[in-house]
């Protein structure tokens, strides 16, 4: 009797109804006005991509974007742009850019409600 | 560099700066670009050469020198200068080949190799590999007077993935984004431009000055993959130049040389060995003797080392599976395919003549330079399919033709997955294995890979068996799928290549569906999982109502009949959580029975033992 594969993994519970959309703190807003204009390009948007690899299985990527493309999902606050195309987007429902700045150190972070287990590294997740 | 888990942003409007390729070599390693299509190897050492030993020496005052200057100051400070660092790429210090490597002073423990050496702390392999490559990198910046920040560095095609992962840890140290390991025999073949062709078998013949690699190339679709590898780590142009310096030596009757006769004589049997590719006779002198040596001597001198070489590569050949005759072409490279002797020997071996008109000095650096700025100038858009990544993901099929991705795309390669699956049946004894590619949820939407059933699993309750499913994915990109039981360690494999006769324009259809179908994907595979557990649950469910019937009280029959109903209706619809929710009523219907069932069983077990055992 050959059967397929049964994965031992738990049944997966249905993701939480998240927040929709994707959130820009405060902190992020003001910062990302600032490196634009540094930058010279107020109207460029900023890019957050979901990706394979990394040492938890995904990864994210911001890099700046000039302008969204056809399949986006955009999202405004202050006249700052995040772009997402959308398989990204899965898995970014509901979460929040925030830019933290300590004594230490200072930059990005990512609050996703969708992850399980992140890694040191900080730009690696599985959900 | 720790950036305390924050994001970068990354622009892609910001210089790139050149892109190189680089030859990291035992003895010698080059840097080389492409400059108006056309690639060129750079000066990196003294008087505008081109090759820059790959040597390392460490200053007392903490300064590091690296090249001709380095292999000066060996002599005076062998443990501080580390030469031929590469061998011990990825090797570990217990390694049995690591201490005939040399005369260094190792540092204890650690499981890495770490040399002692003057100025400071000891330094692993990477580290003195990462300086080799910061000192091209900075030698091309000055002769470009521009930055470089990304390169294609070769590896022996024979390197394991510990060897290539500390290849590309030394390149990240040099500061240098790796855009691709690339095996030296590819990359002379594409300096070559033998990817063009549609497909053939290659065989390339690396002979260094220490070292010997052959390697079998099949092209297809126009990507390489090694077919075998062989050689000899022990043998190369070095060997030639002591063959010439032992005869000179018996021909003068010296006993034992000084190590300063020694030096001077290998350096004066190199300079003959040169001269002799191109003159039938040279004078050798050395502290005042003059002595002939004609190219006949030359050539009846080295002959039982070349006679080396072509055992090795007719092992090789056979290991490929292929003739001589059956090739299309034979590639020399290393600097010690100039001797005439040799190329000759190669033409007879092969049955052709190979091809040898691009120096093969620089023919790996040239065909990396090549490969760099193909990675580099088709544009970097996101949907750009980097040949070091995986463009999509593969996976295997699960109950109710869910696909269960083990490696997601864009992994770099070379990397491997493994997951642990289980049976569905009680005494299931096979295990269908099929290997999807795609990034959409249902088997259905994927593109089938490969098939395959192990066999041999003892039969046992569902859920109880053990199956590991390894995924590997080769530097080539070849794709190994193991899957083995592992109470038995039966086990079956597999092997394809998943971009076999996929062009990049159905990649591109295969991402964008996944994109436009993602959340009915989402749903679908929601609903299959919960199909799949309602059909355990119902037939466990069954089970238990015709082999515990006298303990149902009553109304429980009709109470957990009608929840299964549900269940089955639910089933059959499509809303996910209607089955979730009808899987949850009867798991609460049949919850006091079921636990009736329990006590049962435990009451049996231990009324089954007498009471002292206790």
């Amino acid at each position: 009797m050959n059967e397929q594969a049964q994965t031992t993994q738990a049944p997966q519970t249905p993701p939480k109804p998240a927040p929709k959309g994707i959130g820009l703190a405060d902190s992020a807003v003001a910062r990302l006005k600032q490196l634009l204009e540094e930058r010279q390009t107020p109207d460029a948007g900023l890019r957050i991509a979901v990706k394979g690899g990394g040492c938890s299985g995904l990864q994210y990527s911001m890099e700046w974007s000039e302008k969204s493309r056809e399949r986006d999902k955009v999202f405004e606050r202050d006249g700052v742009r995040v772009f997402v195309d959308p398989k990204s987007y899965l898995y970014l429902i509901g979460t929040e850019l925030v830019f933290e700045q300590t004594l230490m150190a200072s930059g990005f972070k990512l609050n996703n409600p969708n992850v399980k287990a992140a890694c040191g590294c900080g730009e690696s997740f599985s959900v | 560099m720790s950036n305390n888990g924050y994001l970068q942003i990354h622009d892609p409007l910001k210089p790139k700066g050149h892109v190189v390729g680089i030859d990291l070599g035992t003895t010698h390693s080059l840097v080389a670009s492409v400059s108006q299509g056309k690639p060129r190897c750079v000066p990196v050492d003294e008087g505008d050469s081109l090759l820059l030993p790959s040597v390392v020496h460490y200053g007392k005052d903490g300064g590091v020198v690296v090249g001709v200057r380095a292999r000066k100051l060996a002599a005076e400070a062998p443990t501080d200068t580390i030469v031929s660092v590469k061998r011990f790429m990825g090797r570990s210090p217990d390694d049995p080949e690591t201490r005939k490597l040399g005369h260094y002073d190792f540092a204890p423990g650690a499981n890495v190799v770490r040399f002692n050496v003057a100025g400071g702390q000891p330094v692993t392999p990477i580290e003195v590999s990462g300086e080799i490559l910061r000192a091209l990198k900075r030698r091309a910046e000055a002769h470009f007077s521009g930055k470089v920040e990304q390169a294609v560095i070769t590896v022996p095609a024979y390197f394991d993935d510990a060897q290539r992962q500390a290849t590309r840890d030394a390149g990240k140290l040099a500061g240098l984004e790796v855009l691709r390991l690339l095996n030296e025999p590819t990359a002379a073949a594409l300096a070559y431009g033998l990817d063009k062709g549609s497909q053939g078998m290659f065989a390339v013949y690396d002979l260094g000055g220490g070292t010997f690699d052959i390697s079998i190339l099949k092209l297809e679709d126009g990507v390489f993959e090694v077919k075998s590898t062989g050689g000899d780590s022990a043998l190369g142009g070095d060997d030639f130049d002591r063959a010439i310096a032992q005869h000179v030596l018996q021909k003068r009757g010296v006993q034992s040389p000084t190590p300063a006769q020694v030096a001077e004589l290998m350096a004066a049997a190199r300079k003959a060995k040169e001269a002799l590719t191109d003159a039938a006779e040279v004078v050798l002198s050395v502290d005042g003797h003059s002595q002939p040596v004609s190219r006949a001597d030359f050539e009846a001198w080295i002959q039982p080392l070349v006679a080396k070489t072509g055992a090795v590569c007719r092992r090789a050949l056979k290991d490929a599976g292929v003739a001589a005759g059956e090739l299309d072409g034979v590639i020399l490279v290393g600097g010690s395919t100039r001797v005439p002797a040799v190329r000759r020997f190669v033409a007879e071996l092969f049955g052709r003549e190979p091809l040898g008109d691009i120096d093969p000095d620089q023919v790996v650096a040239l065909g990396a330079a090549v490969q760099a700025s193909l990675l580099t100038d088709t544009g970097r858009q996101d949907e750009v399919l980097l040949l070091d990544v995986i463009p999509l993901s593969l996976g295997l099929e699960t109950m109710g033709g869910i696909t269960e991705k083990l490696i997601p795309r864009n992994s770099t390669i070379p990397t491997a997955a493994a997951q642990v699956f289980t049976t569905f049946k009680d005494g299931q004894t096979g295990l269908d294995v099929h290997v999807v590619q795609g990034e959409r949820e249902l088997v259905q939407d994927n593109r089938s890979l490969a098939r395959f059933t192990l066999s041999g699993i003892p039969s046992m309750a569902a859920g109880m068996a053990r199956v590991e499913v390894r995924f590997q994915v080769d530097a080539d990109g070849i794709l190994s799928v193991t899957a083995k039981e592992q109470s038995t360690g039966v086990a079956q494999a597999i092997t394809v290549k998943p971009s076999h006769g996929l062009t990049d324009e159905e990649i591109e259809k295969m991402l964008l569906d996944s994109i436009d179908f993602a959340e009915d994907d989402i749903q679908a595979r929601q609903l299959r999982e919960q199909q799949v557990e309602a059909e355990r649950v119902l037939s466990e469910a069954d089970r238990q109502l015709r082999e515990n019937a006298g303990l149902l009280q009553a109304g429980e029959p009709e109470a957990i009949q009608a929840a299964m109903t549900r269940v089955r209706e639910a089933a059959a619809g499509k809303d996910y959580l209607a089955v979730k929710e009808a899987l949850h009523a009867l798991d609460e219907a049949s919850r006091a029975f079921i636990e009736r069932v329990m006590n049962r069983a435990i009451t049996q077990v231990v009324s089954g033992h007498s009471v002292e055992e206790y």
